[in-house]
């Protein structure tokens, strides 16, 4: 088999010289196995793809009106002989195809935590794997390391050989976040989580970037990712934490304004809950959390009391401002008791798969994090009249 | 005035929507005003309006109406080529630090209004124009089921297309891709027009397809001439029939998951919002289930006309008729399996995507049973190198790289690392242009002897052939390069200098094409010059097969003087070749339907009331509202809505065409 | 000279019709608007749908539960039904020829839609007022427009069958006519069909959830 890859990918590398074919010659495992099935689906495909382009030249020149020497069977149109072999030939390609699919589509599910991190070297248990939480905001990219306590915007390291798993969400639309020398891509959309599992196997300085439109400063929205080794790592990791200040909710509302062709910053502090109030769109005080809204939903809803927990939206990043014909914006207020502890890490993230057909099923959302609402300052702002 | 008493009659038109400072855009608005009023000048001067308006506007021929869609179609095709030039100029020159010439506030515009008008103003015309004109007389019909529908039908498209141009000179147009996945797409962040130009635009045209595609099933399924059992129509109208079945089964999705976008925008509702529990991911699949039969919209006709084209110039019985048409009902069925595969990353489980994955893989099984059976066509045949068929050996060849990329693209883990990038870019147009457009022209040049009664020029037809081909390879092979850079689609800017030879040539390819197009023009107008040279008086100018060429070309109002009877797939092939004879007496009156203005009419409304949405000028949306409604219900109140062409005509008509094939011998 | 050859007199075959009729007016119309109707049936499958999806999230605002009553709109559907039963009448007395009792079941059947639309207004403005608008949360967004939408088409079915009173009325019943009303009673019938799943998936199930 890897004879085979090799073979294929011969001509392919002679020609191919000279450019960065990144997508060809990545550096990270999981997408050297989505080159090798692009590789692999490519020769499988070539094997009817060649034949049929050779016959159409031959039977498009030996059939020519000119050439009376070949044969002229006007009525000739059926032979099922010939039929059986051209829905038989593709088919069984597809088979093959098929079967890869399956195996591929499982294997390198980019929820599935990794079982190798090359193909001949399984994963060191001894070394827990990168946590980082990526989040894309307008029209930049912002790293949180939350075993670091350290948060980036614009550049990305990971050491050499270290799983990394990545938790993938976004602020205001959809993004997708790719670096092709690392692993395929994966949406990046707000109030939702995506994830990505992988592992950069050569030290080097690789592009990332946004995969998806999501409007004016989209083409100036990639970063730096770093492969280094260990210590490369520790020290960057170091250099992060003496750039000083803190990521608070505060400075990321700062933060997620939009803005574009950003420069790396770098804090060397970050609350510790800012990724999750980004995931459940509560960073705002006074704004109710997706995972406490899905959990009242669950139980039913919140009857007519939830008919008077809206108030005027004055940031207006999430909702509908300036629909026409429809009622000032406004957003569901935290309910939950005010005493709630603020800043308190909850349990890692379980949440059952949500298998609603039409919400892109297996998509984890949000888990409902109890008293995590942010209603403490609720006081403080005008109440609405409604 | 008030600016109260402004805003009532405006909306939030003013003249800060003129987009005054953007040159480019001025540069044009004078080159097509000077165009528009020289045309304007010229209809006036030379008193066509009221041969244009009797004749062609209200006119509910099929035969007319189609030739009215593929002028709409090439006319489109400038202006969504025009933008394809501009996206080519902008990547080629954003490089080492320069910022191109466009901003990102006009080139986000360019490259979704490329994407919107190519495919729902240039493909969906030329195809519908086809089908309209071709299918009728293939079956031996009179008319389409509902003449006067098919008229609005027609105008209601021109509706959409004069929504979208007028985005260019009044307001913008969307910046958000084609596709308009929201939250982008919603008023949070894309307050202005734009979005609502598109909404509107496609609405209306929206209208007209549906409407159309129910016409023409109903023709196809009801007014076939005797003899024609469904396992005798010719392979285009089969193709035909599962487009159209395509076209009912999904445009009404379009008009819900729009409808449901501009009740995010319009009031306020969260269907496709963030925050109060909406989900966009629910747009996303809720417009590729309209958007992946799309794709077989366009392309199943191309395939029809292929096979026609096909087994005429190959003098040759189509082989495998009956595979063939099991193929085209087969991919009909299941282009509606595999809408995920376009977003394989949007974190779907594995099962889910391997499922859509290797749905999407199965399809290209029929396809490549056809492309066998036009192969095993030319076997054994005696092939003439007309323009018709030279399109179609360029398809073949390029249509099975794009069907190849298109299968690597359905493996998920490959579409990972390939999704969205110019990879794509470059499979789509592979298909689209090597499937679609190749389609059109083979169609166009096969047909248009038909219609006009003289071929078009072979000299012309060859250079607009060779520059399409190499344009084509030149601007699209570098793209699937670019694409296994890791390179993404809808950058403005670029990095990385190692980049921009590659978008050199394909500048160069869309320059080459452009070459083509001007090709194309050249030899409509040469043709034009030259048809008395050119002209075909027998009807059938290629020796073909199916029913069209049994009547004269052009084809006169009705059609057929008598209704045929088939006995043969190829019906006229089989009636040249046991001898039929043209009837000389015997004419009677023929009944057919009358003209009416209602149409365009009503899709006028329709397409101010889509103008005062956008504008938010709600007394002109409520008016042309209002105005349907009078209109369309007066409609009702005509109960005489046909005709008989007297018998002295139809002889007049076929004595003149004995006449002619008289001389021609 | 080539006459219409008869294959019974000389076995030639026939390659066209010496003596035609024209299809009948109409000949197209019921396939037509049957493939229309299921285009619209599209529609509201998509409609539901998008209620399937969304109509669990209710960003923390009110549940069918707390805002459906359920006695109403049994009302409101038997007044549904009920016109579909007097339109059943009015095209027996049709087939009967007998133009002013058709008209009167038409009459009868436009009071009970006007009834149904009445009815499902009150019960929109009770909600509004309440403050559970379709702004509130994803699944009132959703409920409205499922609910709407099929009002919209029983209100464009009530201007329909006053404009066909008129013509029957004025023209009495011919054939175009005729096929008018079949049209529009099958449109009427499919109202119905569709309210039914409105009735049970939105109304009746959204209560037990």
């Amino acid at each position: 088999m890897s004879r085979l890859k090799i073979l294929a990918l011969l001509p392919l590398a002679a020609a191919l010289s000279g450019c960065d074919y990144v997508v060809l010659a990545p550096a990270g495992d999981i997408a050297a196995q989505q080159r090798d099935l692009v590789i692999i689906s490519t020769v499988l495909m070539l094997l009817i793809v060649v034949p049929v382009m050779a016959l159409t030249v031959l039977f498009a020149w030996r059939y020519r009106q000119s050439n009376t020497e070949a044969r002229y069977e006007p009525e000739w149109d059926h032979s099922t002989a010939l039929e059986l072999v051209i829905w038989s030939a593709p088919l069984l390609i597809i088979v093959c195809l098929g079967a890869l699919t399956w195996m591929g589509t499982h294997l390198l599910d980019p929820y599935r935590t990794l079982g190798r991190i090359h193909a001949d070297r399984a994963v060191d248990q001894s070394k827990a794997p990168l946590e980082v939480d990526v989040v894309a905001l307008d029209w930049k990219w912002l790293f949180i390391y939350p075993d670091y306590g350290i948060a980036t915007v614009n550049e990305l390291a990971a050491p050499v050989d270290r799983p990394i798993n990545f938790r993938i969400t976004a602020s205001s639309v959809m993004n997708s976040f790719y670096i092709p020398a690392l692993a395929g891509q994966i949406y990046a959309m707000p109030g939702m989580e995506t994830k990505l599992h992988a592992v950069v196997n050569h030290a080097g300085s690789y592009k990332g970037f946004s995969a998806n439109y999501s409007g004016a400063g989209f083409s100036g929205m990639h970063f730096n990712f770093r492969g280094l080794d260990d210590k490369g790592f520790d020290a960057w990791i170091a250099q992060a934490k003496s750039a000083g200040g803190a990521l608070g909710r505060a400075e990321y509302l700062q933060l997620e304004k939009p803005s574009q062709n950003e420069p790396v910053r770098r804090w060397g502090a970050v609350d510790a809950d800012l990724y999750r109030l980004i995931l459940n769109m509560c960073v705002e005080t006074g704004k109710m959390c997706q995972s406490e809204m899905m959990a009242i939903d669950a139980k039913g809803g919140n009857g007519h009391e939830g008919l008077n927990n809206t108030l005027p939206l004055t940031y207006d990043k999430y909702a509908r401002r300036g629909a026409p014909l429809g009622p000032e914006p406004t957003f569901v207020a935290g309910t939950c008791t005010p005493d709630a502890p603020q800043g308190q890490t909850t349990a890692s993230i379980k949440a059952p798969i949500d298998i609603a057909p039409l919400t892109g099923a297996g998509l984890k959302r949000p888990t409902f994090t109890p008293l995590k609402s942010s209603s403490f300052f609720l006081g403080l702002r005008p109440k609405s009249d409604s | 005035m008030s600016p109260d008493l402004l805003k009532l009659i405006f909306g939030r038109l003013g003249f800060e929507s003129l987009p005054l400072h953007e040159p480019i855009v001025v540069g044009t608005f004078a080159v097509v005003a000077l165009g528009g009023a020289a045309l304007l000048g010229g209809l006036t001067y030379f008193r066509l309006w009221g041969y244009l308006w009797r004749e062609w506007f209200t006119t509910v021929d099929h035969k007319r109406i189609g030739i009215m869609y593929m002028i709409l179609g090439i006319v489109m095709l400038l202006r969504g080529f025009a933008d394809a030039l501009m996206m080519r100029g902008q990547q080629m020159l954003a490089f080492g630090g320069s910022e191109g010439y466009l901003n990102a506030h006009h080139y986000d515009q360019v490259f979704t209004a490329h994407g919107v008008i190519m495919i729902f103003f240039v493909a969906m015309p030329l195809v519908t124009g086809l089908m309209n004109y071709v299918v009728p007389l293939q079956i031996g019909a009179r008319d389409v089921s509902f003449p006067f529908l098919n008229n609005f039908s027609f105008w209601m498209t021109v509706g959409g297309a004069v929504l979208v141009m007028a985005s260019l000179f009044i307001g913008e147009f969307a910046r958000t891709g084609w596709l308009a996945y929201p939250p982008l797409s919603n008023i949070g962040y894309s307050p202005d027009v734009g979005v609502d130009y598109y909404i509107w635009a496609l609405q209306v045209a929206g209208v007209g397809t549906t409407l159309s595609g129910i016409n023409l099933i109903c023709t196809i399924v009801k007014l076939r001439c005797p003899g024609m059992t469904m396992m005798k129509m010719p392979v285009f109208t089969w193709t035909s029939l599962c487009t159209n079945v395509l076209i009912v089964a999904s445009f009404p999705v379009l008009t819900v998951v729009l409808a449901l976008l501009s009740l995010d925008r319009y009031v306020g509702t969260n269907f496709f919002t963030n925050d109060f529990g909406g989900s966009p991911m629910m747009y996303v699949n809720l417009i590729w289930i309209w958007g992946h039969p799309e794709v077989y919209i366009l392309v199943l006709p191309a395939f029809g006309i292929f096979s026609e084209v096909t087994s005429t110039f190959s003098g040759k019985r189509l082989f495998g008729y009956t595979s063939m048409v099991y193929a085209t009902v087969v991919i009909t069925i299941l282009s509606y399996l595999v809408w995920l595969h376009h977003f394989f990353t949007m974190g779907s489980g594995a099962s889910v995507n391997s499922f859509f994955g290797i749905t999407t893989m199965i399809i290209s099984i029929p396809t490549g049973a056809k492309m066998f059976n036009w192969l095993f066509t030319m076997y054994r045949g005696r092939i003439r190198y007309e323009l018709p068929m030279m399109w179609t050996i360029a398809f073949m060849l390029t249509f099975v790289i794009g069907g190849m990329t298109g299968v690597l693209l359905a493996v998920p883990p490959a579409d990972f690392v390939l999704h969205n990038s110019l990879f794509l870019i470059a499979h789509f147009h592979n298909v689209i242009i090597g499937g679609v457009v190749f389609g059109a022209f083979a169609g166009i040049s096969y047909w248009f002897p038909k219609a006009f009664g003289f071929k078009l020029d072979p000299f012309w037809g060859k250079m607009s052939f060779w520059f399409w081909v190499t344009g084509f390879y030149l601007a699209f092979m570098p793209l699937y390069v670019l694409g296994l850079m890791g390179v993404t689609r809808r950058l403005r800017v670029f990095d990385d200098p190692s980049l921009q030879i590659w978008f050199v040539i394909a500048a160069i390819g869309a320059f080459l094409v452009l070459l083509g197009i001007l090709s194309m023009l050249m030899q409509f107008a040469v043709s034009f010059l030259r048809r008395e040279q050119l002209k075909d008086v027998t009807g059938d100018p290629w020796d073909a097969r199916t029913l069209e060429w049994a009547t004269s070309s052009p084809p006169p109002d009705y059609n057929f003087a008598f209704t045929p009877v088939v006995h043969d797939n190829d019906a006229w092939w089989d009636m040249k070749r046991r001898g039929y004879q043209r009837p000389l007496t015997g004419f009677k009156p023929i009944h057919m339907p009358s003209s009416t203005g209602t149409g365009i009419i009503l899709a006028g409304l329709a397409t101010a009331m889509g103008f005062g949405l956008i504008w938010y000028i709600w007394w002109l949306a409520a008016l042309s509202f209002a105005g349907l409604l009078v209109v369309g219900i007066g409609h009702t109140f005509n109960y005489h809505r046909d005709f008989d062409i007297p018998a002295e005509d139809v002889i007049r008509t076929e004595d003149a065409r004995t006449k002619l094939l008289a001389g021609a011998k | 000279m080539t006459v219409a050859v008869n294959p019974s007199q000389t076995g030639e075959p026939v390659f066209y019709l010496a003596d035609e009729h024209p299809h009948p007016e109409g000949w197209s119309t019921s396939l037509g608007f049957w493939i229309y109707l299921m285009s619209d049936c599209l529609i509201f499958a998509i409609l539901f749908a998008t209620f399937g999806v969304l109509g669990g999230n209710y960003a923390a605002g009110p549940a069918p539960k707390d805002l459906f009553d359920l006695n109403l709109v049994a009302v409101n559907t038997s007044m549904l039904l009920l016109s579909s039963i007097t339109y059943g009448f009015a095209m027996l007395t049709m087939q009967q020829n007998k133009v002013a009792q058709t008209q009167v079941w038409l009459a009868i059947t436009g009071l009970f839609g006007l009834a149904f639309i009445g009815i499902e207004l009150t019960e929109f403005a009770h909600m509004i007022h309440e403050g559970a608008t379709p702004q509130r949360s994803a699944f009132l967004s959703a409920f409205f427009t499922l609910v709407g939408t099929h009002g919209l088409h029983v209100s464009c079915g009530l201007i329909w069958l006053v404009t066909l009173m008129v013509q029957v009325g004025k023209f009495g019943l011919i054939e175009a006519n005729r096929r008018r009303l079949m049209c529009l009673s099958m449109f009427w019938h499919f109202l119905d069909v569709v309210w039914i799943g409105v009735f049970t998936f939105v109304y009746l199930l959204g209560v037990l959830r």
